[in-house]
């Protein structure tokens, strides 16, 4: 009698890193970004954070109770999508637009392509692109950072009565006479009226009352310690900043006058935010060295394009959502050459390699390949 | 018509109308699904001139099956959807501008939907002109019930209206995402969700008794 | 049979060709039939639908056309459709038999209730962001500006372009708009522009709204397209129109 044994299909090697180590640590990473956060805009921005977390956790929930999804709750990746759609929508958006955000990422950008790691498109940036489409006006309201009196008191756009238009933010400021204050981001300001903020105030924001979105410089540094944990691959925000760079600066070259300067371009709005965190979506974005550069560039071109030559001020979100949608092919046809196979002589398309009868095991030549349902528990006959 | 009939009949109508359904079923006609179901009014219009199309069509089209040889019976069929269509332009043009102008081109487009030309062949060319013409009505109110369920979620998140009437009061914030066609592929993909799930739940229910 | 004879290997062959012709009837007369019958029914069919529905549609038209003059024009009680010919000069639609030549430019006179003229309405169209913005504005000839715009047509984002009918900001842009043309009447003194939102300087250029310059722009082209090709052509025959 020998003890039974195992068979398996590859990998045979664990690592001690599962998805949801990384998960957890990625949310880790965002803490501090999101308290720096709060700490600009006050309560209503921590109301934003947790509806909108909130809203993704029990969309995830209700999904992965019909049985549908891969993955589970606790793999944290539903936090990360909720902090990071948080991150990227103004501090005073209505709490109600900020669940249909939520709920849409899961659903729309998630749950519909069979849960985590089948998703084709960052469930973030999903979430965001329905309320830019749907709420065109409060998602391009922002108000200005460090006023005076945020922790007791909310923003008024923010408890809107839900599928009620928001309370004028800019009505708001006139009455507590702030109206001076700059309410549009330094993006808006610069496409609409020609004006180009400071380098220093656009790394902190500490010094004015600028409306801008997560502190750029505190994203690079959470960033650094992911990619030195080998959380996240460097490659990928590396391309992006570093097309976006040399695409802005060949323009600012050309005309110094028209372009601003590419410094402004990388930090201001969501570029940074983007980069580090949204493009290096490990489903969504590709796994080959070569691939990640031209899936990284292409992102940092298609910003900087949209930017200067379409109707809209930010352009990382749909930059980063054709690229999702490109990573595919550029995963093709990136593909890494075998050892000992010649640059030149390509693998044959449809070439089928027979397989010796011996190697496949007995368990597995009766396996049926579960088919996926809609419905968890189809009753046997 | 006897009475033992009317079951039949009955069932000849429901099958347009339910088991067939020319949007969630057979997901036929979506051009104008989309494009036009911005409101209940365009939609159920829409609906409306499509079931007239269908049904009249499909009549002329079965009283004619005995002496239209096949090589030609293409070009009967769009002539005579293509009348009536014309027909139809003219109608809406006399009741209300505004609508016409709503459904733009989706109108004269009724000549060229599948679900006519494929109703024309598939049924009145091989049935009598009555069970042709009530299949026909059946698959026509189908697209009509089809229309007005995109229609009526797309105005009411999109606008706060419902067939007009203001349904949340003034301060309503409409979902702009709805009016474009983005908000049309959203809301009929959900519809099919939701179809496909109910049509898959029954069978299931039936079978989880019987055990 | 191994071997047929020579006449039965060339009989046979024959009769099967024989056959072959004489079976399937030759449909070309039936199909001719047909379509001569479905012809004639859809012909009848299509005439009817056209005459049962001609005053109908030409009453809603009428119905349309005048909404949309009252609203950029409220004074007026009445209106009267008119074309200013290429070469200079104005006719009325549907006046005697002169048919409209290509190039012309339509245009509505509009009378209150006293039958003087009380301005003139013309479509103008320009490119948006979405598709062609259609507008019609009233004309006053008395202080040669823009009285009032509507929109004929437009499918601009629902929310940012749609502004141009709600914008109060924007809309007081229409209240006064200087269309004066140089003194030979050859063409508008000033180019009517679109600005950048709150540079807006002189009395012929239009304040855009903030976000929606594209189609605020496209609005102040359809004007100052449509004036140009209208305004030389009409103003020297505006004596003609004075009445009704």
């Amino acid at each position: 009698m020998s003890a039974p044994i195992e068979i398996r299909s590859a990998p045979h090697v664990q690592s001690a890193k599962t998805v949801e180590t990384i998960m957890r640590h990625v949310v880790y990473s965002l803490l501090p970004i999101c308290a720096f956060y709060v700490f600009q805009y006050g309560v209503s921005a921590l109301a934003s954070i947790v509806v909108v977390t909130g809203a993704c956790l029990l969309t995830e929930r209700f999904f992965v109770g019909t049985g549908t999804q891969a993955g589970r709750l606790p793999d944290y990746s539903a936090v990360i999508t909720g902090l990071l759609l948080a991150l990227t929508l103004p501090p005073g958006f209505p709490l109600w637009m900020g669940a249909v955000a939520g709920i849409v990422a899961i659903a729309l950008g998630k749950a519909l392509f069979g849960g985590i790691g089948f998703n084709v498109f960052n469930p973030a940036l999903v979430g965001r692109a329905f309320v830019q489409a749907a709420f065109p006006t409060a998602i391009a309201t922002y108000t200005p950072s460090f006023l005076p009196g945020r922790f007791a008191e909310f923003i008024p756009s923010t408890h809107a009565v839900p599928l009620m238009i928001p309370a004028d933010a800019a009505l708001w400021l006139k009455a507590k006479s702030l109206d001076a204050l700059a309410g549009a981001t330094p993006l808006a300001k610069w496409k609409f009226d020609g004006v180009l903020a400071n380098a220093d105030e656009l790394l902190t924001s500490l010094s004015g009352h600028m409306a801008v979105g997560p502190s750029p410089l505190l994203i690079l540094l959470c960033g650094a310690y992911l990619a030195s944990r080998r959380f996240m691959d460097w490659r990928i925000p590396l391309a992006v900043l570093g097309s976006a760079a040399l695409t802005a600066w060949l323009l600012y070259a050309f005309d110094a006058t028209r372009y601003p300067n590419p410094f402004f371009m990388l930090f201001s709005g969501g570029l940074i935010l983007g980069a580090v965190y949204m493009a290096t979506d490990m489903a969504t974005s590709p796994v080959t060295p070569k691939g990640m550069w031209v899936y990284g560039a292409l992102i940092g071109l298609l910003t900087v394009v949209i930017r200067y030559y379409s109707g809209l001020p930010e352009g990382v979100m749909y930059a980063i959502l054709i690229a999702n949608a490109a990573s595919p092919l550029i995963e093709k046809i990136t593909q890494p050459v075998p050892f000992g196979r010649g640059v030149l002589d390509r693998v044959k398309k449809r070439a089928t390699y027979p397989l010796n009868p011996g190697y496949i095991s007995r368990e597995e030549a009766n396996a049926v390949t579960p088919k996926k349902r809609f419905l968890p528990n189809k009753p046997k006959k | 018509m006897s009475t033992a009939d009317t079951p039949q009949t009955w069932d000849e109508f429901m099958e347009g109308v339910w088991r067939q359904n020319p949007v969630f079923v057979m997901v036929l006609g979506m051009c104008p699904t989309l494009a036009v179901t911005v409101s209940a009014i365009n939609a159920i219009s829409m609906g409306l001139a499509t079931l007239f199309v269908l049904v009249c069509s499909c009549g002329l089209v079965s009283l004619m099956r005995r002496f239209t040889p096949k090589e030609v019976r293409i070009a009967v069929y769009i002539v005579i959807i293509a009348t009536f269509v014309t027909a139809v332009d003219y109608a809406i043009q006399a009741i209300s501008l505004a609508l016409y102008e709503a459904l733009g081109a989706f109108i004269q487009l009724i000549v060229v939907n599948c679900i006519i030309l494929g109703r024309a062949e598939a049924h009145a060319a091989k049935n009598a002109p009555m069970p042709a013409m009530i299949n026909a009505a059946g698959m026509g109110v189908g697209f009509t019930i089809g229309l007005l369920a995109l229609g009526v979620v797309r105005e009411i998140l999109g606008a706060g209206t419902l067939f007009g009437v203001a349904l949340f009061g003034a301060g309503f914030q409409p979902w702009v995402i709805m009016v474009l066609p983005p908000g049309g592929f959203f809301v009929l993909g959900a519809w099919l969700l939701l179809f496909s799930w109910w049509a898959r739940r029954r069978p299931l229910k039936e079978a989880a008794q019987n055990v | 049979m191994n071997e047929p004879s020579s006449t039965e290997k060339k009989l046979i062959p024959i009769s099967v060709v024989a056959l072959d012709i004489a079976l399937p009837e030759s449909p070309t007369g039936a199909m001719i039939r047909t379509l001569g019958l479905v012809s004639a029914i859809c012909g009848l069919i299509i005439v009817g639908a056209y005459q049962g529905t001609y005053d109908a549609v030409a009453a809603n038209k009428r119905i349309a056309a005048e909404r949309a003059v009252f609203r950029v024009l409220p004074k007026a009680k009445t209106i009267a459709e008119f074309f200013a010919q290429p070469g200079g000069g104005i006719a009325k639609v549907g006046a005697g038999d002169t048919a409209i030549p290509p190039g012309a430019v339509k245009f509505f006179a509009a009378y209150d209730d006293a039958g003087k003229l009380a301005g003139i309405a013309a479509e103008g169209v320009g490119k948006g962001y979405a598709d062609n913005v259609r507008i019609m504005f009233g004309y006053q000839p008395d202080c040669q500006c823009v009285v009032g715009i509507g929109v004929v047509a437009m499918r601009e984002t629902p929310g940012i372009g749609d502004k141009i009918i709600t914008d109060k900001d924007f809309l007081a842009n229409f209240t006064a708009l200087d269309l004066r043309l140089k003194a030979d009447l050859s063409m508008l003194a000033n180019e009517v522009k679109a600005v950048k939102h709150g540079s807006k300087t002189a009395a012929w250029q239009i304040d855009a709204i903030a976000g929606a310059t594209i189609t605020s722009r496209a609005v102040g082209k359809a004007i100052n397209d449509s004036a140009q090709a209208l305004l030389p052509r009409l103003l020297p025959h505006l004596e003609k129109l004075k009445t009704s």
